[in-house]
Order: C-alpha cells, then sequence, then structure tokens
C-alpha cells in the first residue's frame, strides 16, 4: 500500500500552499524524514519531510502550483506497486484513520504519539478555546480531566506550565547552532555591518537590477498576496501615528566592542539588533499599554512581551518570525535567539507557531541606508519600532560638538491605543536604555 | 378677603389665556402639528380661582393633566406649554419626556405627576406631613378628577392627611365624565364631596363654573390648614365641554344637547358677564384683551416651531439624582 | 468591635441617621410603640417621638405615596414594610412614581427614601410571609436594589441608604435577622458605598454569586467543600441594582465556572440577569454552562415544614450544586 504526501495545513489560518521545488524526482529513492519537497504558505517556507522510506511513485501536484490543504501531492512506495485512483485517494482523505503528514517536531517529541487532528476532543469550552488560541496549544496533545474526559481549563494551564518547563530545558542546552553571516543585502541583518560599512565611504548603492519587463505583470506569490493583504488589512484598522526619536550609540558600540568577542566564544553573534530587543523590552516593561492589542471589548494589554522581528528573505519579501517572553532572556539569550530565527528563516525551517503570537514588532529599514521610517504595524500589535542606519553624525554634547554614532527610531503606534504622550514615553525609555547602556 | 378690582381682572385674562392656548393645541393637533392633547376647557374658573387663593411660592401644588389653567395662573408661560406639545428640547416640565400637560415646576413649588390618576394624591399628604413635622405653615392643594377619586390611592391620601390633620387641600374638579364614564357609574353619592364624611374631614361643594366662587371656597380651607385645622375635600362642579382627549369622540357617549346646554354654562362666559356687570370690564376692553391673548398664542407656536427638537441620546439621563447637574 | 445580629444593625443605622440628620424619620406598621414586629425599631419612638417615627395606618400605598410627598418636600423617610410579601400595593408608587421622578421632571426632582423590607423563607412564614421580591425591583432603572448578608454590611449600607438621593429599596433577609451575627466597630462611624460587591471568599475552582440568607448559606457551603478539595470563590453581590458586572466578571476570569444562588424562584429571578452578564461579557472565559440554584418555580413557599424544605435553598443544596459544577 503505498503513502500519500499531503499538503499540510501550517497554522490556523493557513488555507493552502504553493509546491516551491521537488527535491526528489520520481522513481528516487527516499528515506522517512529525508526532505522532499519545499512549500510555500502565507505564513511560512517549509520543507516536507517524507512520510515514509520508499520511491517516489508519483508527484501529482507541480512545481508553481498552489493547493489546497489536505491535498495529495505525491505517493511514495515500493517499485511498480500501484497508486490508487484519486477518487478513490479523495475519499480516503476524509478517513480518520489515516496519518496525515505532519511537521515533525524534535522538541516535542512526545508529542507525536498524542497527535492526530481527528482525535475526538470532547466538549471544548470557551476559555479553552480562547487559552489554546492565545498560547498556540494544540489541544490534542493536551489530556482532558473533566467529565467525560473533557479538556478543561484547569489542563490547558497545567500543559502550558509544561511546556513552559520544557521550552527552559531546551533554551538552557548548550547545544546552540552557530551563527552564520547572511548574504549581504539583507533587509535584515546584523547591523554591525552596517556601522562598519557606515565607518567606510558611503557606497553607491547597487544598480536596481529590474525583475522584469516593463508592461510585465509578475505573478502573484501567496506571500506576496498575503503581505499585501496584511497590509492594506493593517492600514485600514488602525489610525497609524509614526514618532521619531535619535539615540547616541556609543555605550552600547562600546559595550559590543568588550562583549562581542566573549559571545563570539559561546557561539553567539551579538547583534546590534539584540540591544534593540532588549532596550524595546525595557520601554514595553515602562509603557505596558505599547505592548497591546485593541479589541472591541477593549484594549488587551498583554501580559507576555512577545517580540517580533521582520526578516527579509532571500526569495523575496519577508517573515517575522517571534521571540516568545522577549522580557525573559538576558542580552545573549536574545542575540542567540535573533541567530537562530534569522537563520532558520532564511532557509524556510520556521515552523509556524515561531510567526505568530508577537505582540510587539522590530523592523531594521537601515541595512540600505534608510534614516528614518514609517513601520507599518504588524495586526493586532499596536506598535513597531523602526531602526535607521547607525551613522557617524555630529551632535552637540555639553556645547561642543562632538563625533557620535547615532541611530533615528521610528516608533509607529496606533492611535486607538496610544496617544501621543504616552507613545513617546515608551520611546524615550528605549532612547534612555541605549544612551545608558552598562559598560560590560 | 375680597379681592381687588386688580386682581379679579387679572384672574379673567389668565382663564382667558389658558382657554385660548387650549383651543390652539385644539388646531395643532387636528392641522397635525402634534400628536396629542388633553383638554382643561370648561375648567378655567375652579382652576384659577384656587390658585388665587394660596401663596404662589411658599404653598404648594400638586396637579394633574387637566390643569392647563391652573400652571399658566403658577406663572407657566405659554410657548413652555407649547414646547411640551410639539416635544421641544426647552420643554420645562420635563425636558419633552413626558407627554403633553403633566406638568411640573420646581421653582414654584409645582410638583411633577404622572398619567395613572390618584399617584399625586398621596404625594400632597407626603408634603404636607413634611410642612407638619417642620412646623410651617405653607399648605398643599392638588387636584384630581372624580372619576380617580374611586382609586384607593385618594382615599388613602386623604385619609392619611385626616388622621394626621395636615395642611392639604383635596381639589376634586369634577367634570362629570371619566372619559365616556358619568359620574353616576363612579360613585354612589352626590358628590366626591359627601365621601369626606367618612373620612373625618370636611368635603365642601361649590359652583365649579364660577371663579370668585371656588376662589372663596378654596381661600377659606387654605385659612383652616394654615392654621393647623387640618385638610378639607372641596369639590368645584363644572362640565367638560371638550372631549376627553384629542384622541376621544365624546358623540359615541354624549348628545350635542347635552353639551350645548352646558356652553351656556361656559366658565369665561359666566367670567365675563360678572366682570361688566360689576363695571369692572367693557366689550371693547374685552375684545383687546382677547387680541392679545391671541397674540401671545401666536407667539408661543412661533416660539415652538423654532425651538430645536432634542437629541435622541438627551434620553439617556438623567434616571438618577447624581446624574443631574446641579451647577 | 461588638458582635451583633443582623436586625440590630439594622436597628443602630437607623438610630444613628435619625440622630445625624433630623430631616431622617420612620413610617411603617407598628413601627412606634411595639419597635416594630422584628424589633428593628425598637427604641427610636422613645427616643425620637411620635413624630419622627410613625406610626402608620395599614396600608402600605399609604407609606410609601406619602414617604414619596415628604422627600419630595425635603424629608428623608425610611419607610418599613412589615413583610416584603405586602409590599405590591405600593408597587404603582414605587415603580411608577418613585423611580421615575427625576426622569420625568428632567432632574428637577427627587425622591432621597429608603423602603425597608425584610423578605425570604424558611420561618414557617408560609405564601405570604416568606416571599422575594427582588427581582421586580431590579428591573426598574431608577431605583436602588441592595440587599445585605451580615451586620456590618446592612449598617453600612442602610446608612449609605437612608443619605442616598435616590429611592433605595433594601431588603433585610429576615431569617437571618437574629441567627447571623458579626462583629460591627461600636464606636467608630462607617458607610458601605452601593454598588460594589464584596468577594468574602476567595478560591480558584468555581464562583458562587449570591446575596442575603443565600450567601450566609454558600459561604457554609464552600466551607463544607472546601474538605473535599474545591476552592470556591464566594461573591457577595450586595447591590442587586446597579450591579457590580466587574467584580463579577473578574472572579468568572479566574475561576471559569459560575453558580449563581438565590431563593426567590428561577424562572425571571434575578439570578438571569448575572448569568446573562456573565454569558455576554465573560463568554470566553467559561469553562462550564452557568448554573443557577434557585427556589421552585411555585408560587410562594409553602407552609407545612417539609414542604418549606422543599422549597429553600440551604447549604447542603448549594455543596451538591457545587460538587456538580466543579466535576464539570
Amino acid at each position: 500500500m503505498p503513502t500519500k504526501v499531503i499538503m499540510p495545513k501550517l497554522g490556523e489560518s493557513v488555507v493552502e500552499g504553493t509546491v516551491t521545488a521537488w527535491l526528489k524526482e520520481e522513481g528516487e529513492t527516499i528515506e522517512e524524514y529525508e526532505p522532499l519537497v519545499e512549500i510555500n504558505t502565507d505564513k511560512v517556507d517549509t520543507e516536507i519531510p517524507s512520510s515514509a522510506s520508499g520511491t517516489l511513485l508519483k508527484i501529482l501536484v507541480p512545481e508553481g502550483e498552489t493547493v489546497e490543504a489536505g491535498t495529495i501531492l505525491a505517493w511514495i512506495g515500493e517499485p511498480g506497486e500501484s497508486i490508487p485512483d484519486e477518487d478513490q485517494a479523495r475519499e480516503k482523505e476524509h478517513e480518520p484513520q489515516e496519518e496525515p503528514v505532519e511537521e515533525p517536531a524534535p522538541e516535542q517529541p512526545e508529542a507525536k504519539q498524542d497527535s492526530g487532528r481527528d482525535k475526538d476532543l470532547g466538549y471544548i469550552s470557551p476559555v479553552v478555546s480562547r487559552l489554546a488560541q492565545e498560547e498556540d496549544v494544540d489541544l490534542s496533545k493536551v489530556k482532558g480531566t473533566g467529565m467525560d474526559g473533557r479538556i478543561t481549563k484547569k489542563d490547558v494551564l497545567n500543559y502550558l506550565e509544561e511546556r513552559k518547563e520544557e521550552k527552559k530545558e531546551v533554551e538552557e542546552e548548550p547545544e546552540i547552532p552557530i551563527w552564520e553571516t547572511p548574504a549581504d543585502g539583507d533587509l535584515f541583518r546584523p547591523t554591525e555591518l552596517v556601522f562598519a560599512q557606515s565607518e567606510k565611504e558611503q557606497e553607491a548603492p547597487p544598480e536596481h537590477k529590474p525583475l522584469a519587463e516593463p508592461g510585465e505583470t509578475l505573478p502573484l506569490t501567496s506571500m506576496r498576496k498575503r503581505i499585501a493583504e496584511h497590509m492594506v488589512h493593517s492600514k485600514q484598522t488602525a489610525p497609524h501615528v509614526t514618532t521619531v526619536m535619535e539615540a547616541d550609540m556609543s555605550r552600547v558600540f562600546a559595550h559590543r566592542q568588550v562583549s562581542q568577542p566573549k559571545a563570539e566564544a559561546r557561539g553567539v553573534h551579538l547583534t546590534y539588533t539584540a540591544y534593540f530587543l532588549s532596550a524595546i523590552v525595557t520601554g514595553l516593561k515602562a509603557v505596558p499599554l505599547a505592548n497591546a492589542s485593541w479589541t472591541d471589548e477593549g484594549i488587551r494589554v498583554h501580559k507576555a512581551i512577545n517580540l517580533g522581528m521582520a526578516v527579509a528573505l532571500p526569495s523575496g519579501g519577508l517573515i517575522v518570525p517571534v521571540i516568545e517572553r522577549a522580557d525573559e532572556s538576558s542580552l545573549t539569550g536574545l542575540a542567540r535567539q535573533v541567530n537562530d530565527l534569522a537563520e532558520r528563516a532564511r532557509s524556510g525551517q520556521l515552523k509556524p507557531d515561531e510567526v505568530q503570537g508577537g505582540t510587539f514588532t522590530l523592523t531594521n529599514h537601515g541595512t540600505k541606508g534608510s534614516l528614518f521610517a514609517t513601520p507599518v504595524i504588524n495586526q493586532p500589535q499596536s506598535g513597531i519600532l523602526g531602526t535607521g542606519i547607525i551613522q557617524k553624525r555630529p551632535v552637540v554634547v555639553n556645547d561642543a560638538i562632538a563625533i557620535r554614532p547615532m541611530v533615528y527610531l521610528s516608533f509607529t503606534f496606533d492611535h486607538r491605543v496610544l496617544d501621543g504622550a504616552s507613545a513617546d514615553t515608551f520611546l524615550a525609555h528605549v532612547v534612555h536604555a541605549l544612551e545608558n547602556w552598562p559598560l560590560a | 378677603m375680597t379681592l381687588s378690582n386688580a386682581l379679579k381682572k387679572e384672574m379673567f385674562w389668565v382663564m382667558l389665556l389658558a382657554r385660548r392656548l387650549d383651543e390652539r393645541a385644539w388646531v395643532l393637533h387636528r392641522q397635525g402639528k402634534i400628536a396629542f392633547h388633553i383638554s382643561g376647557i370648561g375648567q378655567e374658573a375652579a382652576q384659577v380661582g384656587a390658585v388665587y387663593a394660596i401663596k404662589k411660592g411658599k404653598d404648594w401644588l400638586v396637579p394633574y393633566y387637566r390643569d392647563l389653567a391652573m400652571l399658566i395662573a403658577m406663572g407657566m408661560t405659554p410657548s413652555e406649554f407649547v414646547m411640551s406639545l410639539l416635544g421641544k428640547a426647552p420643554d420645562p416640565t420635563s425636558g419633552a419626556r413626558q407627554m403633553p400637560s403633566h406638568f411640573s415646576m420646581r421653582h414654584a413649588n409645582v410638583v411633577s405627576h404622572s398619567a395613572p390618576v390618584a399617584t399625586q394624591s398621596p404625594h400632597a399628604s407626603g408634603i404636607g406631613l413634611g410642612i407638619k413635622m417642620d412646623g410651617g405653615d405653607a399648605v398643599v392643594l392638588t387636584t384630581i378628577g372624580e372619576g380617580a377619586t374611586s382609586q384607593g390611592e385618594w382615599y388613602e391620601a386623604v385619609n392619611f392627611a385626616a388622621v394626621h390633620k395636615l395642611p392639604v387641600i383635596f381639589l376634586v374638579e369634577n367634570n362629570q365624565y371619566a372619559i365616556s364614564v358619568p359620574q353616576e357609574k363612579q360613585m354612589a353619592v352626590n358628590s366626591a364631596a359627601d365621601k369626606a364624611c367618612g373620612l373625618g374631614l370636611p368635603g365642601i361643594k361649590v359652583d365649579g363654573t364660577r371663579v370668585f366662587e371656588v376662589y372663596e371656597a378654596i381661600l377659606e380651607a387654605v385659612e383652616k390648614a394654615r392654621n393647623g385645622e387640618g385638610a378639607t375635600v372641596i369639590e368645584a362642579k363644572m362640565y367638560r365641554l371638550t372631549p376627553h382627549s384629542s384622541d376621544d369622540d365624546d358623540r359615541s357617549y354624549r348628545t350635542r344637547e347635552e353639551v350645548e346646554k352646558h356652553k351656556k354654562q361656559d366658565p369665561i362666559i359666566l367670567a365675563k358677564e360678572a366682570l361688566i356687570d360689576e363695571g369692572l370690564l367693557t366689550e371693547e376692553e374685552y375684545e383687546e384683551l382677547d387680541q392679545k391673548a391671541k397674540d401671545e398664542v401666536d407667539e408661543a407656536v412661533k416660539a415652538g416651531n423654532e425651538a430645536p427638537y432634542p437629541k435622541g441620546e438627551d434620553a439617556a439621563t438623567p434616571v438618577y439624582a447624581e446624574e443631574v447637574n446641579h451647577g | 468591635m461588638a458582635e451583633i445580629n443582623l436586625v440590630e444593625a439594622i436597628r443602630q443605622a437607623m438610630d444613628e441617621e435619625m440622630e445625624r440628620d433630623e430631616n431622617v424619620f420612620v413610617i411603617g406598621e407598628d413601627v412606634g410603640v411595639r419597635g416594630g414586629v422584628f424589633r428593628a425599631t425598637v427604641g427610636l419612638f422613645d427616643k425620637y417621638g411620635e413624630e419622627r417615627v410613625i406610626d402608620s395606618p395599614l396600608a402600605e400605598l399609604t407609606i410609601v405615596g406619602v414617604g414619596i410627598g415628604a422627600a419630595l418636600y425635603g424629608k428623608r423617610p425610611i419607610c418599613e414594610i412589615q413583610f416584603a410579601d405586602f409590599i405590591y400595593p405600593a408597587f404603582n408608587q414605587i415603580v411608577s412614581e418613585a423611580a421615575k421622578m427625576v426622569y420625568r421632571s428632567d432632574g428637577a426632582w427627587f425622591v432621597p427614601m429608603v423602603i425597608r423590607a425584610p423578605y425570604g423563607g424558611g420561618i414557617g412564614g408560609g405564601l405570604y410571609h416568606s416571599q422575594s421580591v427582588e427581582a421586580f425591583f431590579a428591573h426598574v432603572p431608577g431605583l436602588k436594589v441592595v440587599i445585605p448578608s451580615n451586620p456590618y454590611d446592612a449598617k453600612g449600607l442602610l446608612k449609605s441608604a437612608v443619605r442616598d438621593p435616590n429611592p433605595v429599596m433594601f431588603f433585610e433577609p429576615k431569617k437571618g435577622y437574629r441567627l447571623i451575627k458579626g462583629e460591627v466597630p461600636e464606636d467608630e462611624e462607617y458607610t458601605i458605598p452601593i454598588g460594589p460587591a464584596k468577594v468574602t471568599r476567595e478560591g480558584r475552582d468555581l464562583s458562587v454569586f449570591a446575596y442575603g440568607m443565600m450567601h450566609h448559606y454558600a459561604l457554609q457551603a464552600a466551607e463544607t467543600v472546601a474538605e473535599e478539595g474545591i476552592d470556591v470563590e464566594v461573591v457577595d453581590l450586595r447591590t442587586l441594582y446597579p450591579v457590580d458586572r466587574e467584580t463579577i466578571l473578574e472572579s468568572v476570569r479566574k475561576t471559569s465556572k459560575a453558580l449563581i444562588v438565590h431563593e426567590d424562584n428561577l424562572t425571571g429571578g434575578y439570578g438571569g440577569e448575572i448569568a446573562a452578564t456573565i454569558a455576554e461579557w465573560g463568554f470566553m472565559d467559561l469553562d462550564a454552562p452557568v448554573r443557577r440554584l434557585a427556589g421552585p418555580d411555585v408560587p410562594a413557599v409553602p407552609f407545612s415544614h417539609p414542604m418549606q424544605e422543599w422549597f429553600m435553598v440551604n447549604p447542603d443544596k448549594i455543596a451538591d450544586a457545587i460538587r456538580d459544577l466543579a466535576a464539570f
């Protein structure tokens, strides 16, 4: 009996995906869990590992085609084995006992036994449903202790507690992927390169190479479409206001000079991004209203500080992986997560839950020399901080002109949630944190 | 106390103004410009006579919905009344929340009342109780139709005032009909004043079409009340010359002949004749007064038309005293 | 601090308010020489005289209607309805007159008055000495509805009610008049604001919302089930109108399960309003359906003891309802 490979549903709202590349050809052999196909959805780009060992018998969905989640992409089996015809196969898709193809979750090996999307979860109460959504809990992994095995609120809270413990363990493990310097031209790249660049003569910006002939229509990738939807939705939803301040980065620069070699020795690349994230945490703690979401019932102020960071992708577009509970990480911890998420974002290996649940976003638009910008809020968040290029500029210090590494910080906020005064208070805290960084 | 000539003419003027205003309300209703009117035509003598027997601003008035002439006598202006007819924002009685003719004038001690009948009577006794507790010499005048004296609320109110010898005058404006139901179906006694004897207080009857007679009767009761001698029930009998309200058609329950007969006893005509007989008024003066009344009503309607409606959301408050801006 | 019972707390509140403000007076049946059938006005007649402690005619409409008039004049009447069951003759005056006065006069007239009435069953009072009438009045904007559950609250809330510029319905759980005792400061003046509910027992597993006698019972039931490991939060609503939605919803956010208890019958009872409040604004915090425990839908509490016990909500019935909800 051949095994089918289906388009997975990568996240709550994801309904379709595009096959970007087949990594095996028909007739090639493949091991279970070996990458088989690359797909692109509006939330993530990822590799689909093979659901069985065997021969790739038949590819049903060619590269470039977008199909609904659940669609059979290919069949794997013994050479010469016959493939069920499509109608039959479609019926079978809905059989509950069929094992769907799932992305492996290496940190949670125990999850595999319980997983199974079609498991009957019983009565799900409103609060359980809400918690599951807010905390991104797969309820099929939660053991129910209520009436008739119902999953109670307590069960979910216990599960979250356990998950938190596990995450901590993972974090504390010394095995950390080594940071690789990303290619030049990335939107989100280590700011040190930018900084170094600013000390040199400004290079002419690279020639813009047109992607298409004039008048040609570029096909819309699902990511492009999704970005467009998100941007339009955000602008239509929230009244955007941008406020700009500048920060003297001298002390951050000095701190990093000393700390970078030590961090490097522990396999961590200490980027300016980490400093910015850390300063944002300080600001959000001082003004919790900046870490909030507008709802019709009221302004929901988030307890957790989950920071998204916009990462440009080599193939175009961008993605915003999230550092959960950024306030619980040290500077090095933040740097380590920045390294890891940026790396995996660029190689398309982010997991769906790593791009969800952000409460505030950082975007570095300074890589190509932008001074300040008016970033668009990542809904349903209320604020996004844009960092410009770090440049040595003459500034007046104690009535004397000094040369200092300066950066403009552009803070766009949702005026429904924040007013000018509270927004500026937040931004002033960020500036203060950067300018008064304790020396290492 | 005899009335001065000037006061007599003033009382007649108030009756005439109230009559022209009341008539205009009917016209506005038939023109489709207002939704509702409840009339006091035929009751002006009793109402004006009673008010001139109390001290405005010191004494209290707890009226019912037919007391337009009474309110004019208390100082309500025609334009204030038109505001309530039209449901306009400046209506001082209720901010246009209540239907027209549901009066209230706090600055003149005129208490707000509702539409269910006789509910105001116990309030009058309660005010009388308050006056007595404070040792004051103010009195309370409260009015009611003869039909509403069938309500337990009226008996309870009169009984309490009688038990505690409160300074309250219960004036029954017996206009002989409660909408369509005649007096003989309301009570087995000849007069609502006869009900008083069973409650232990005086019950007085007076011709309600003759303003100066009503004045004298009420004044006597007021003086007794002021002297601590307790409450009185007074029935002033007259005839309701119009249907019950703008929504009523009285042809279904009484003959035109009956109405025509009573129109000869119209209190305005009777008062006019009395003043002319006494040499206090000439036909020319009457014509002038009448024109003046019509002009004032014209002005009032003009002011009402120009006034704004309340905003829908004005209906949200005030529900509780703390929502009222006392500034 | 001295330990006193509920009815003594009420008596003290009236005494202190009459002492404080000479406009305050008491009117009702047998409130004078007799000191009230429940002895709530004992001593007031001797202290303040018959002018301020008025034995009314045997007519509830009179008590309230005259009270309204006196309030319009500027007095501060405390009207006693001997049993809440007898309040209906005064219903028109309360609902049509007192409640609507501010609104219908666009704020010109106020009715600062308190209507006190003992309510509730379990005392062998049969159909007409046992009724709970709060739901009728908690439907009426313009009224405030207060039900205390203990001496300390009763005294502080009644003093606030007397000082309130609006008509306040003050229903007293008569079964608790002598049964419920508590500490009340002797020499220290205090009031409790009308409006806020009170969390009287903190817990994590579920919330019980109650008032009056049922609040007293709910605390007892919570102690019983605590021994079984069920951690109950108890909220004393204290003011039914205007209701303290914030405290209710905060408790539901915490426990995600709600049980509402009252002895009035179920259908159209006050618990429906609390349940609706939770459903409307607390839905996404719920881990179980909202439950109501209330008197059965029969016309009133029967006289004979076994039937009365069948009717009445008691600590055992509350404990059972808690166990059911906790197990969900």
